[in-house]
């Protein structure tokens, strides 16, 4: 296992100080830049803004805290149990060895809204910190280009500040009085046509949007090129140009566009431009219930749903069990979210595979093959959650309902007796033999084709440092070697008593991250098949003692629950805070999307490369735009 | 050797290209012929070929727990005492859960007294909001509203379509058992017999169904309490028809200001369509300008 160690190891010890221990170290460290987060239901440092470079270089440098999961911002804005407005950069910093999250929080005031960068320590805060500009308006001292990452620059405010309301608002949090009891329906956009809030900055010109030259449209990106530049490279001369690729390119997996900067066809500088799938999922989600955000987690990355809401009900059962009315999930229930996210990840890795083939030329034929299976786990799905893709399942402390005696139907149409099989018989035969089948088959078909390996191997390379460097996660991060798997690191769920294997591959490029998800799918088999006897013995034992009701109240604090998600870590930030002692609506909801953060790295992997890669390397990463813009 | 791999992997493809064969062969083409049962062949486990099905000369079949666009349980239409009751209650606990807030209850009141009366006035389901999560019915205290299976609900008309009101989303209890045979069995366990739970409550304690205690009044009663009882009704239409005649929210209104006044958009006649669109232009226009001096 290749491990980034940075160089200063005059302390070792320190890198195997626990969280707690990590905490006194840096007290003593930094007297008057650290205090602790003494707030009902937190944990972790609040770090002083002027210090917090200095301290976030430690903790990564000499503490070995050296992978940056999420960074994201909330606004305490009113009463509460935080009684001064404030705005908070809250840091999720955790060790590549595994274990627990050092938590780091900066504070500013509402007005200035000024904290400094940390980009120059972790590069994975760049994103990062630019969604917190877009959303919160905290501006970043020091970051390399701070612009709006999800909105567009002529949106006006920072919509995720408490104050600020979006068309069509209505109420502060659902559920919203007009529904009941005097429900007469309405449609928003007949009630007002363009909403209430179509604002623009005032210094914006909009003359530009309509007529606006090349120069203009890439100057953003400090792109702004005379794009008729010769180069000559010893007698052989190329152009250098600008090239707008997407957003409505086939190729980009959805509408995602990437400006590119080229010499000839090598490829200078890339710029990925994103955010037009964007819905504020994160507002919608603290206008929600807690229960009301299961489903919509569903929506980000769609192909993997369950996934999803495995890592959301997470994070609120951390919140519930700081409270005393909290069930923990019963065994099977367990049992079966591990069942179904391990499902999830072989049908997210066969979409993967699929599509990269797609991008790599071999249209739509292999990824036929392989979503087969996938139609199949799907069937399994939609007899036991409902859908098939907007699964829906997990509750918090459950799942929806157990799996169903038959995978029947009652409606008279023509296929009857082909789906009413047993589902216990359907699933072993899926686990058994249809799955490993197609993954058998998928590894003859591609691994050693020449055509794949001359594509792949050594394209997209991204080195170890890099990946832990850059926050990316997923077969991104194992495929250049550094074995870092939340079920293996931070064990949640029955995972620890499972028997697998991080799958790891250390060549860093994009073959090596098509193997990464092969193994994976092979591991999640190893996984599924010892799932088989522990729901044959669990049978009958509750699966969905709900432990909300449809109203249910939630214990102030802090949460984090993460999960390894097909495409990577997969993390929720949940806040419950207020003035009583629980609150029905999160105050703040993040979601650390591995997908937007994976593209961090994007411009670094196509560097030098040709921009007939672009594509390819864009596929290997294995984004989802539904979770990308949110 | 060079390129073995590659001959290798084409190999994959031509087996599944002579697969897609194989199972005609088998079945000697019933596979396409379009009576026989040939779905077993193409999507049964054992499959192997060709998946596809033709939709929508063929569907496939839907399993029992499969959500789509709610709709509300009403006794059946031969019911005994009480054909076409509606389940619900008017509790709202189905408004209150659903996450995009698509659900709009109208609770009925006495008319008399004034006090909520279990049972709604008016129902609307907005489709085109509704994300078929299914909590609606999972949290739903009396059984009263079920997930459906009939997913074909596109339109040409959006706007006058796709908000469902009471006759629209009402089905019969014997639909909820033809299509969720082994759920509805268990609800009907859950609740002690194939009646609504208060009706039940009811006939135990002797006698009134909800909302109705003039049904145990004595049999020489009965007449005068049904003639109270339609009096009663004839109040409730009337101040429906009421609700439907008051004036639909002016275009000229200020846009926030039309909140709960009971017009529904989609039932106005063209012409008024016509009148908000043009407003809408005005208003428009307005702003443009405003923003043109800003
Ligand atoms: S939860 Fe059930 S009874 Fe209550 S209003 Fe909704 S449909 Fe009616
Ligand atoms: S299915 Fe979900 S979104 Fe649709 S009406 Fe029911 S609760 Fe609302």
């Amino acid at each position: 296992m290749v491990m980034a160690q940075p160089e200063v190891m005059d302390a070792p010890d320190l890198r195997t100080l626990s969280v707690a221990e990590s905490i006194a170290h840096l007290k003593e460290k930094f007297p008057d830049a650290i205090s602790n987060d003494t707030r009902e239901g937190y944990s972790g440092v609040i770090v002083d803004k002027q210090k917090l470079v200095e301290v976030a270089q430690y903790v990564k440098e000499t503490l070995g805290y050296d992978y940056l999961s999420s960074a994201t911002a909330v606004d305490y804005l009113g009463e509460g149990n935080h009684s001064t407005d404030h705005l908070e950069m809250v840091y999720h910093t955790y060790r590549t060895t595994g274990g627990t999250a050092l938590v780091m929080k900066a504070q500013t005031d509402r007005e200035t809204a000024e904290l400094p960068s940390l980009v120059p320590v972790w590069r994975g805060a760049d994103f990062q910190e630019r969604e917190a500009w877009d959303l919160y308006g905290i501006k970043f001292a020091g970051h390399p280009n701070l612009q709006r990452i999800l909105m567009w620059e002529g949106f006006h405010g920072h919509p995720m500040r408490k104050d600020w309301k979006e068309a069509y608002y209505e109420e502060e949090t659902k559920p919203f009085g007009s529904r009941w009891p005097g429900g007469h329906v309405h449609r928003a956009e007949e009630k007002t046509i363009f909403g209430s809030n179509v604002k623009y900055p005032a210094d914006l010109d909009l003359g530009r949007l309509a007529d606006i030259s090349d120069d203009q449209l890439y100057q953003g990106f400090g792109m702004g090129v005379d794009t008729h530049q010769m180069i000559d490279h010893n007698g052989m001369e190329t152009d250098l140009l600008v090239v707008n690729m997407g957003p409505h390119h086939p190729s980009t997996h959805g509408v995602f566009r990437m400006v590119i900067k080229l010499d000839g066809e090598t490829i200078t500088q890339l710029e990925p431009v994103m955010g037009y799938l964007h819905r504020n999922h994160e507002k919608i989600g603290e206008r929600n219930t807690y229960l009301h955000n299961i489903p919509f987690t569903d929506r980000l990355d769609y192909i993997s749903s369950m996934g999803n809401n495995h890592g959301y009900v997470l994070a609120v059962e951390k919140l519930m069990a700081l409270g005393k009315k909290y069930e923990p999930p019963t065994y099977r229930a367990e049992v079966i979210r591990v069942l179904m996210v391990e499902l999830t990840r072989i049908v997210n890795h066969l979409w993967a595979i699929g599509f990269w083939m797609n991008d790599l030329g071999a249209f739509f034929t292999p990824v036929l093959y392989f979503i087969q299976e996938r139609e199949r786990i799907l069937d399994f799905f939609e007899a036991t959650a409902g859908s098939r893709m907007m699964c829906n399942y997990m509750r918090f402390g459950g799942v929806f309902q157990d799996i169903p005696e038959r995978m029947h139907s009652a409606m008279n149409l023509i296929n009857d007796r082909v789906r009413d099989t047993d589902s216990m018989k359907f699933l072993t035969e899926m686990i058994n033999e249809r799955i490993p089948r197609t993954i058998d088959e998928l590894d003859e078909y591609l691994t050693n084709s020449e055509i794949v390996k001359t594509r792949s191997i050594g394209v997209g390379y991204i080195s170890p440092e890099n990946a832990i460097n850059y926050s990316a996660a997923g077969p991104l991060l194992r495929g250049s070697g550094v074995a870092y798997d939340i079920r293996k690191a931070e064990p949640y769920s029955i995972y620890p008593e499972l028997d697998f294997d991080v799958a790891v591959e250390p060549a860093g490029d994009m073959y090596a991250r098509y193997l990464v998800r092969l193994n994976e799918m092979r591991e999640s088999v190893r996984i599924l098949k010892q799932l088989l006897p522990r729901l044959e013995y669990t049978k009958g034992q509750p699966v969905s003692d709900n432990n909300m009701a449809y109203s249910g109240k939630v214990p102030l604090g802090e949460s984090y629950g993460r999960v390894e998600n097909g495409k990577g870590e997969l993390g929720y930030y949940v806040v419950s805070a207020g003035d009583k002692k629980s609150t029905a609506n999160a105050w703040r909801y993040h979601v650390r999307a591995p997908s937007f953060i994976n593209l961090t790295p994007l411009g670094l992997m196509c560097q030098g490369g040709k921009v007939a890669d672009i594509v390819a390397i864009l596929g290997s990463i294995d984004i989802v735009l539904g979770e990308t813009d949110r | 050797m060079n390129g073995s791999g590659f001959i290798k992997g084409m190999f994959v493809t031509l087996r599944h290209f002579v697969n897609s064969y194989v199972d005609d062969v088998r079945y000697g083409f019933r596979k396409f012929s379009p009576q026989v049962d040939n779905f077993e062949l193409r999507q049964g486990t054992q499959a192997e070929g060709v998946f596809t099905v033709q939709y929508p000369d063929e569907k496939v079949a839907v399993p029992e727990r499969f959500r789509f666009v709610p709709f509300l349980v009403v006794n059946n239409f031969d019911h005994a005492s009480d054909p076409g009751k509606d389940w619900c209650t008017s509790c709202g606990i189905c408004a209150k859960v659903c996450p995009p807030q698509c659900i709009w209850i109208v609770r009925s009141e006495d008319p008399t007294t004034g006090r909520p009366v279990p049972e709604p006035e008016a129902f609307f389901i907005d489709i085109d909001i509704c994300m078929n999560c299914g909590f609606c019915a999972e949290f739903c205290p009396f059984d009263a509203i079920k997930m459906d299976h009939d997913y074909e609900l596109a339109s040409f008309d959006r706007t006058n379509n796709h908000v469902f009101d009471k006759p629209k989303l009402s089905k019969e209890m014997r639909y909820w058992k033809s299509i969720a045979p082994t759920r509805a069995v268990e609800e009907m366990q859950v609740r002690g017999g194939w009646e609504h739970k208060d009706a039940q409550k009811a006939e135990r304690r002797g006698g009134a169904v909800r909302g109705k205690p003039e049904a145990a009044a004595p049999a020489t009663a009965a007449v005068a309490e049904d003639a109270s009882k339609e009096a009663k009704r004839e109040a409730v239409r009337a101040r429906k028809a009421e609700a439907e005649a008051a004036p639909a929210p002016v275009a000229e209104a200020t846009p926030a200001a039309d909140g709960g006044s009971g017009a529904k958009p989609w039932t106005a006649s063209h012409d008024e369509n016509e009148k908000r669109k043009a407003a809408a232009l005005a208003r428009k226009a307005a702003r443009a300008a405003k923003r043109g001096e800003g």
